[in-house]
C-alpha cells in the first residue's frame, strides 16, 4: 500500500487568491492551524489581474453614498435574483474590509484631503472603487500575502488539490500532487475552504490563466455538493482582440471610468443607441453630460459605456455582427480623446492607467495616449458556483465552505466590476472564521483509505497510457472552442443540446488522453488532470443555461431574448445524482425582507 | 515574420541538462511564451514552464532568452533575431527543478526575515489615515513589484558569489524600501539591513534596474536611500553619541 506525505489542519484552505489569503488571515488569528494549498507559487493567483478597484461605501469621493445604494445597485446588477442577504452583507462589511487593508499596508491612490480616493464604474451610482492606478488586485494580494506570512499558516505552493474527502457526510480533508515531484500529498482537515476562482479556461477567449479550471466548482460538485446559477458567465466587454496571442488579455473597464469612449467603424457612439429600461434614469443624455460624470461632476449622470458589463458586452457583439466592427473583429476604445479636454492629457492617461499603457505598448504596438484601442468581449468571470449559506458561506456538504469567485449567491445573474475584490474580502473572511468555528466544534473526521487509493489510481492513469495519440491539450482546445461557440455570449437550445452531446463525445476523448515523461513538474500530465473538473463545469454551465429559458444578465438566449418574470424567482442548481448523472432543479429564491425590498424600491 | 523559427530550449533538471532544438511556426504579434505553449501542446508535452497572466502581471514567467533575463510573455518575437536559434533558459541565479522551471523557494523564505508593516497610530478618530498623494506615490512605485525575481536573477551577489545567506538581493532591499519609506510605517529597519540583509554587498552595478519589466529604479530610488539611512541611522557620530548616553541611562 503506498504512502502519501501527511498534513493535518483544523482548516484547509485550497487557493491562495484573495479569498483564500483572507480566509487563511482569519483563520489563523483566531487560533486553529490553518493550511494553505496553492496551484502557483504565493502571490501570483488570478487576483493579480484585477485592475479597477474595490467597491466599498467609504463616501470619500462622494458622500451621498452609503451601502443601501451599493446594495441597490448590486442587485439592479444581478438582475434580482442575487442572494440578497449576500448583497446585504457585502454592501455593509466591505468599507472595513478596505480600511483593515489600509492598516496592513496597502497604500491606494488619495483624495486631497489625504483619504482613500475612489472611482466610477459600471453600475455603481457613486465613485466608489478604491484603487491603485490600474494595479487594485496586485496591490490586494501583496498586501494580504504579506501579512499572512507574518502569521502561523502552512503555504504549500503548486500543490493541486485532485479529490475531497469524506467520512460520511462531512468533508475529511483533500487529496492533492505535488507540482515539482508529482508526488501525491494527504491533507486530514477538520473544515476546508474553497477559493479556487473561476472557470475561463472552459473558453477560448479568455482573460482566465490556466489556473482557472473551475477546480473547486468541480471539486465541491463531486463532494455532492450544490451548485448554482451556473448559466452565469460574464463576458467581460473589453478584452484585446489583437495581436491574436493576446486576444482575452483585459483592459480594464477603469478605461471607460476615466472617459474612455466605444466607437464602431463609422465613428460613432454606439452605446447611447441601446440603453435599458432599468438603467435609462441613471444614464447621460448626450456625450457632454457623459464626460462631466466621469470626471467627477456630481449633477452629471453616467455614460452608456459604463452600463452594465453583460450590456456593453452583447452590444459590441451586435455591432461586429452588423459589420461595423474594426479591423480585428472588435470595436474601438478611445481614452486618448480626452486630451482635447484635459490639460497634460497624455500624463493624465499615463498616470492612470498605467499598466493598459505598458500592456497596448508592449504587446501591440498602441500608444493609448494617441490612438485607439481594439477590444471585444472575452470571458471573465462565473457568477455561479458552490451554494452556500449567506453567513457562514458553508456549503451544503457540512464541513465544506466555499468564498470568492467559487462561491454563488452575491452577483446573481450579473457581477458590477469592483464588486469581485470586496466580495472576496468580505467573504473570504466569513469563511475563515466559520471554518475556524466549524474545526473547534467538531472532531477529527476520519480518513477512508479506499478512497486515497482510488484518487490515486484514477490520477496515473494518463501515465499508463504513456504517449498516446490523444494529447491533453488537444481536448482541451476542442473543448475551448465547442464552449464558445455554443454556450457563448449568445445561445440558443439548439447549440447547447448539440453542445451536451460533443461534451459526452469529449469525455470519452478525455478517458483516452496518454502522457509521457516522468512526474516531475509535467505540464502534460497537470493539464490532464485538469480536463475532468473542465467537463465537469462546462456540462453544469450548459444544462442550466437550457434550463433558463429567458435572457438576463450574462445569460443570453437568442430564442427568448426578453426577460421573464416567472423565472425571477428562483435559481438554478446542479447536482450529482447516486449514479453519477447530472441533475438539474429549480431552488426558490428566499424571501426578501420588507426593508431591504424598501431600500430597492427606493433606489429605483 | 509569418514562417518558422528555432527555439533553443533548455531541458533537464538538478542533476544535469542540455538544450534541444524546436522548430515551430511564428505569426505576427506572438511572444517567446506562445512558441513555448505551441511547442508543449505540439511537440513536448512534459516541457516544464511556469505562467500565469500572460500580461507581465503575476511575474511567473521569467527566464533568460538570448542571455537576457525576461519575462517571457512581454518578449516580443519581432524583437528578437529569428534568423538565427532562440535559447531560452531557465533563471540560473537559482537552482533547476525541470526545464524552465526552478527553485525560487529561497525568496520566499528571506520575505519572512524583514521586519513587517507597523502603522502609526490612526490620524482620525474613526480609525483611518491620510496621506498625500506624493507621498503614496513613492513607495507605489516600489509596490509595483511582481516578484519575477530577474533583479535576483541578475544580480552577481546573488549570482556569481551565491550570499544567499548573507544578502536578501534587490528584490528585497526594494520590499524594506518600501515599508521603510511607507508614509505610515514607524519600524526600524537600519540594523537589519546592514547586520543580516548585507546591503553593504550592493555596489550599486544596476544591473537589477535594467532587467526589472515594471521599470522601478531599483538603485537609485530604492538602494541607494536605503544606503544613506543606514549611515545615517548607524554612524552618525551625534546619533552614535546619543546612543551611548542612553544605553547607560538604561543600565541606571
Amino acid at each position: 500500500m503506498p504512502e502519501y506525505e501527511t498534513h493535518q489542519y483544523d482548516v484547509l484552505i485550497i487557493g491562495a487568491g484573495g479569498a483564500g489569503l483572507r480566509a487563511a488571515i482569519e483563520a489563523a488569528s483566531a487560533g486553529v492551524s490553518v493550511g494553505l494549498v496553492c496551484k502557483s507559487l504565493l502571490g501570483k493567483a488570478h487576483t493579480v489581474m484585477a485592475e479597477g478597484g474595490i467597491a466599498a461605501t467609504l463616501a470619500n469621493a462622494d458622500d451621498r453614498d452609503n451601502w443601501k445604494v451599493h446594495f441597490a445597485d448590486t442587485m439592479r446588477g444581478g438582475q434580482y435574483v442575487n442572494n440578497w442577504r449576500m448583497a446585504e452583507l457585502h454592501a455593509r462589511e466591505a468599507p472595513d474590509r478596505v480600511r483593515e487593508l489600509e492598516a496592513w499596508g496597502a497604500v491606494f491612490d488619495r483624495t486631497p484631503d489625504g483619504r482613500i480616493l475612489q472611482r466610477n464604474f459600471g453600475g455603481h451610482r457613486y465613485p466608489r472603487l478604491a484603487h491603485v492606478g490600474d494595479r487594485t488586485g496586485l496591490e490586494l494580494i501583496r498586501t494580504l500575502q504579506d501579512h499572512a506570512i507574518q502569521l502561523d499558516i502552512a503555504v504549500h505552493m503548486e500543490c493541486t488539490v485532485i479529490a475531497l474527502l469524506k467520512d460520511g457526510e462531512r468533508v475529511s480533508g483533500a487529496f492533492a500532487y505535488g507540482r515539482d515531484r508529482g508526488r501525491f500529498h494527504l491533507f486530514q482537515a477538520k473544515a476546508i475552504v474553497l477559493a479556487t476562482g473561476g472557470v475561463g479556461r472552459a473558453y477560448r477567449i479568455t482573460s482566465n490563466s490556466w489556473e482557472g479550471t473551475g477546480d473547486g466548482h468541480a471539486l465541491a460538485y463531486e463532494a455532492g455538493a450544490d451548485l448554482m446559477d451556473m448559466e452565469f458567465v460574464q463576458f467581460h466587454p473589453t478584452g484585446m482582440v489583437w495581436p491574436p496571442s493576446v486576444r482575452g488579455i483585459l483592459v480594464t473597464e477603469g478605461v471607460r471610468g476615466e472617459g474612455g469612449v466605444l466607437r464602431n467603424s463609422e465613428g460613432r457612439r454606439f452605446m447611447f443607441d441601446d440603453i435599458p429600461e432599468l438603467y435609462r434614469s441613471q444614464t447621460a443624455d448626450d456625450e457632454e453630460e457623459g464626460f462631466r460624470y466621469t470626471q467627477g461632476d456630481k449633477n452629471a449622470r453616467r455614460p452608456p459605456e459604463l452600463l452594465t458589463r453583460d450590456h456593453v458586452a452583447r452590444c459590441i457583439r451586435r455591432e461586429v455582427k452588423a459589420g461595423r466592427g474594426s479591423p480585428h473583429g472588435g470595436v474601438f476604445l478611445d481614452i486618448s480623446w480626452i486630451k482635447s479636454r484635459i490639460p497634460n492629457g497624455e500624463e493624465h492617461i499615463r498616470r492612470k492607467l498605467p499598466s493598459m499603457y505598458h500592456q497596448f505598448k508592449q504587446l501591440a504596438d498602441i500608444d493609448i495616449t494617441r490612438e485607439p484601442m481594439e477590444v471585444g468581449p472575452t470571458t471573465h468571470y462565473i457568477m455561479g458556483g458552490i451554494r452556500v449559506d449567506a453567513d457562514t458561506q458553508m456549503s451544503t456538504v457540512p464541513g465544506l465552505f466555499a468564498a470568492g469567485e467559487c462561491a454563488a449567491g452575491i452577483n446573481g445573474a450579473n457581477r458590477l466590476g469592483g464588486n469581485s475584490l470586496s466580495d472576496l474580502l468580505v467573504f473570504g473572511r466569513r469563511a475563515g472564521e466559520h471554518a475556524a468555528a466549524f474545526a473547534r466544534n467538531n472532531g477529527s473526521p476520519a480518513i477512508d483509505r479506499r478512497q486515497l487509493d482510488e484518487a490515486a489510481r484514477v490520477a496515473l492513469e494518463p501515465f499508463d497510457r504513456g504517449g498516446a495519440p490523444e494529447g491533453p491539450f488537444q481536448v482541451q482546445h476542442a473543448l475551448q472552442d465547442l464552449m464558445q461557440d455554443k454556450v457563448g455570449i449568445v445561445r440558443t437550445a439548439e447549440d447547447m443540446e448539440s453542445a451536451l452531446g460533443e461534451l459526452g463525445g469529449l469525455r470519452e476523448r478525455a478517458r483516452r488522453v496518454g502522457v509521457a515523461g516522468h512526474r516531475e513538474f509535467n505540464t502534460g500530465w497537470h493539464a490532464a488532470l485538469d480536463l475532468r473538473n473542465l467537463l465537469t463545469v462546462s456540462e453544469a454551465i450548459a444544462r442550466s443555461a437550457l434550463e433558463r429559458r429567458e435572457s438576463r444578465g450574462g445569460h443570453f438566449r437568442e430564442d427568448f431574448p426578453a426577460k421573464d418574470p416567472s423565472y425571477a424567482g428562483f435559481n438554478i442548481v446542479v447536482r450529482r445524482n447516486g449514479e453519477g448523472g447530472m441533475v438539474v432543479e429549480r431552488a426558490p429564491l428566499p424571501q426578501m425582507p420588507a426593508e431591504l425590498r424598501a431600500i430597492i424600491e427606493e433606489m429605483k | 515574420m509569418p514562417g518558422t523559427a528555432t527555439f533553443r530550449i533548455w531541458r533537464g533538471d538538478a542533476a544535469g541538462g542540455r538544450f534541444e532544438d524546436y522548430s515551430t511556426g511564428v505569426s505576427e504579434g506572438m511572444v517567446v511564451l506562445d512558441a513555448v505553449h505551441q511547442i508543449q501542446a505540439e511537440q513536448a508535452n512534459d516541457l516544464a514552464v511556469r505562467w500565469n497572466c500572460k500580461a507581465g502581471k503575476c511575474g511567473s514567467c521569467s527566464a533568460e532568452i538570448n542571455g537576457q533575463p525576461r519575462l517571457m510573455c512581454m518578449t516580443r518575437l519581432n524583437q528578437i533575431d529569428l534568423t538565427a536559434p532562440v535559447t531560452v533558459e531557465p533563471m540560473r541565479a537559482f537552482p533547476p527543478i525541470r526545464d524552465l522551471v526552478t527553485d525560487v523557494s529561497w525568496n520566499f523564505r528571506v520575505k519572512k526575515t524583514i521586519a513587517p508593516f507597523r502603522p502609526r497610530r490612526p490620524d482620525a478618530p474613526d480609525g483611518t489615515w491620510r496621506m498625500k498623494q506624493k507621498d503614496a506615490e513613492r513607495v507605489q512605485e516600489f509596490r509595483k513589484c511582481i516578484e519575477c525575481f530577474l533583479c535576483q536573477d541578475v544580480c552577481h551577489v546573488l549570482r556569481e558569489h551565491h550570499l544567499f545567506d548573507q544578502f536578501i538581493g534587490p528584490r528585497f532591499l526594494t520590499y524594506a524600501a518600501a515599508l521603510e519609506m511607507h508614509p505610515l510605517d514607524v519600524e526600524h529597519r537600519a540594523r537589519d539591513l546592514k547586520r543580516s540583509h548585507g546591503i553593504g554587498y550592493c555596489n550599486i552595478t544596476k544591473c537589477c534596474t535594467k532587467v526589472c519589466p515594471e521599470g522601478i529604479h531599483i538603485t537609485d530610488n530604492a538602494i541607494i536611500p536605503l544606503k544613506e539611512r543606514v549611515v545615517d541611522e548607524l554612524y552618525d557620530p551625534t546619533v552614535k553619541l546619543l546612543r551611548f548616553f542612553r544605553r547607560g541611562n538604561d543600565r541606571a
